[in-house]
């Protein structure tokens, strides 16, 4: 925590959510959507201390090799087959400040699509040599970043040829509970995109270009892995310069 | 034309989907050598202040049947209403408490834990104490977007009663949606998606 330690506390309630941006509860074209989402109206309220504040990380809880999947589920010697990528941006706030100590968590299929889950039953292989699961938290800048490999596309019983597009789940924390978000990264030029109704539950396009990650050939590390930059934007504050303290004075 | 307010957009939300375990807790779903423990699976210690409680329940969908493969977080007050978070002004909270816990549904009956403390009352914005409640967000497969909803305590009639929150709530049979069953130190907390039970869910 020391990052954050000298710097200003941030204590302003967060820009209220755009949910025409985000997708609905309710979408029909992914069919899980229909039984698990709320029919009745989400309850309004400003944020009270309750939402404004939340956990925050330390680096120390970081292993060395939690931000590298091609090794960190890896026989010592050994690596994860696949197309071998550098994953890495910055987590910014809606008013493009950057959020450190922001703890990120990431998931993935291997290679061929598969994941590394008891309820999973797709046929293609499990990779000895790749778990899936790696987690980060940003610098004082706002910088992450993690070495994988390339997931596949892997198919899922909605319609009756859904295939996912490539991408990778990500789990982020800010520094208040009403910012906890979790997302998935796609790739540029993958044509599965445009295809997937999971990715077709946004409803704005725009909305859906900004979960798709840049190819970073400047970041490419020549011999080795090609690099993306996926930039995440969390909730904004209120500036607290006109509001009353918590505390009620 | 007038000045750009310059403002970005928040990244739009997906679901955690069916394999969310992976990720955010992968020892309970057969991942282990990664990490030590699954983050959040303990929130206190045994020098931890305030009475010891449990808080179980389910997440049931439209249909009746409980979620096997949701994943649900906490996030509290200390017992002295204080939060162990860097936006907290009016002091430091019990650092033997990290007010923040994670839990997968159990895949035989979709029930989740979490082994905490009672919290302590925390201010509304005008002073006004809030009734002792914990925050909680549930994601899963079929959850576009993280739901937000509050525990509150069954023992706890006299706040609730002027909970601002809680009082928010135009139908007044729904704050019971919020409100735990079971009685100290074991409460039962079982969220419904849809229909009739509706939990109220917030957007905050």
């Amino acid at each position: 925590m020391s990052e954050t330690e000298n710097r200003k506390r941030e204590t302003g309630a967060f820009f209220q959510r755009d949910r025409d941006w985000h997708p609905p509860a309710f979408a029909p074209g992914y069919k899980t959507s229909v039984l698990r989402s709320p029919r009745k109206a989400l309850l309004s309220l400003d944020n009270t201390i309750s939402e404004i504040t939340g956990p925050v990380f330390g680096h120390s809880m970081l292993g060395e090799l939690d931000n590298d999947l091609i090794h960190n589920f890896a026989t010592p010697g050994e690596s994860a087959i696949g197309e071998r990528i550098i994953v890495h941006g910055r987590v910014l706030d809606e008013r493009g400040r950057p959020v450190a100590g922001a703890l990120l968590e990431f998931w993935q299929a291997n290679a061929g699509g598969r994941y590394r889950h008891k309820k999973e039953s797709y046929l293609a292989p499990l990779d000895p040599n790749f778990g899936g699961c790696g987690r980060a938290i940003t610098d004082e800048n706002g910088y992450y970043g993690f070495r994988t490999i390339r997931p596949g596309a892997y198919p899922w019983p909605n319609g009756v040829n859904d295939w996912r597009p490539a991408h990778i789940h990500f789990s982020v924390f800010g520094h208040g509970f009403a910012q906890r978000l979790i997302t998935q990264m796609y790739f540029e030029g993958d044509p599965m995109i445009w295809k997937c109704p999971i990715v077709g539950t946004i409803p704005d396009r725009r909305a859906i270009e900004q979960l798709i990650a840049s190819l970073d050939w400047a970041n490419t590390i020549p011999m080795d892995a090609r690099a993306y930059k996926f930039d995440i934007v969390l909730r904004g504050r209120r500036s607290t310069f006109f509001e009353n303290r918590l505390e009620g004075n | 034309m007038v000045q750009d307010l310059g403002y970005l957009k928040e990244t739009a939300s997906q679901t955690a989907g069916p394999y969310v375990h992976i990720g955010l807790t992968p020892n309970f779903g057969g991942i282990s050598g990664v990490f030590e423990s699954d983050l959040g699976s303990a929130m206190v210690n045994d020098k931890t202040l305030g009475p010891r409680i449990a808080v179980t329940g389910r997440v049931i969908d439209g249909a009746g049947a409980p979620l096997k493969d949701a994943l649900i977080e906490i996030w509290q007050a200390d017992a002295a209403g204080l939060y162990n978070s860097p936006s907290e002004t009016r002091g430091a909270a019990d650092p033997n408490f990290t007010g923040w816990g994670r839990s997968p549904t159990s895949a035989e009956d979709g029930t989740f834990v979490f082994e905490t403390i009672k919290p302590g009352r925390v201010p509304f914005k005008n002073g006004r104490l809030m009734a002792p409640h914990i925050s909680f967000w549930i994601v899963a497969r079929g959850i576009n977007i993280g739901l937000h909803t509050r525990m509150y305590f069954p023992d706890e009639a006299a706040a609730n009663a002027e909970d601002p929150l809680l009082q928010r709530i135009e139908h007044r049979h729904r704050a019971e949606t919020l409100v735990a069953g079971g009685q100290s130190p074991n409460y039962v907390f079982d969220i419904h998606l849809q229909g009739e039970k509706e939990t109220v869910f917030l957007d905050i």
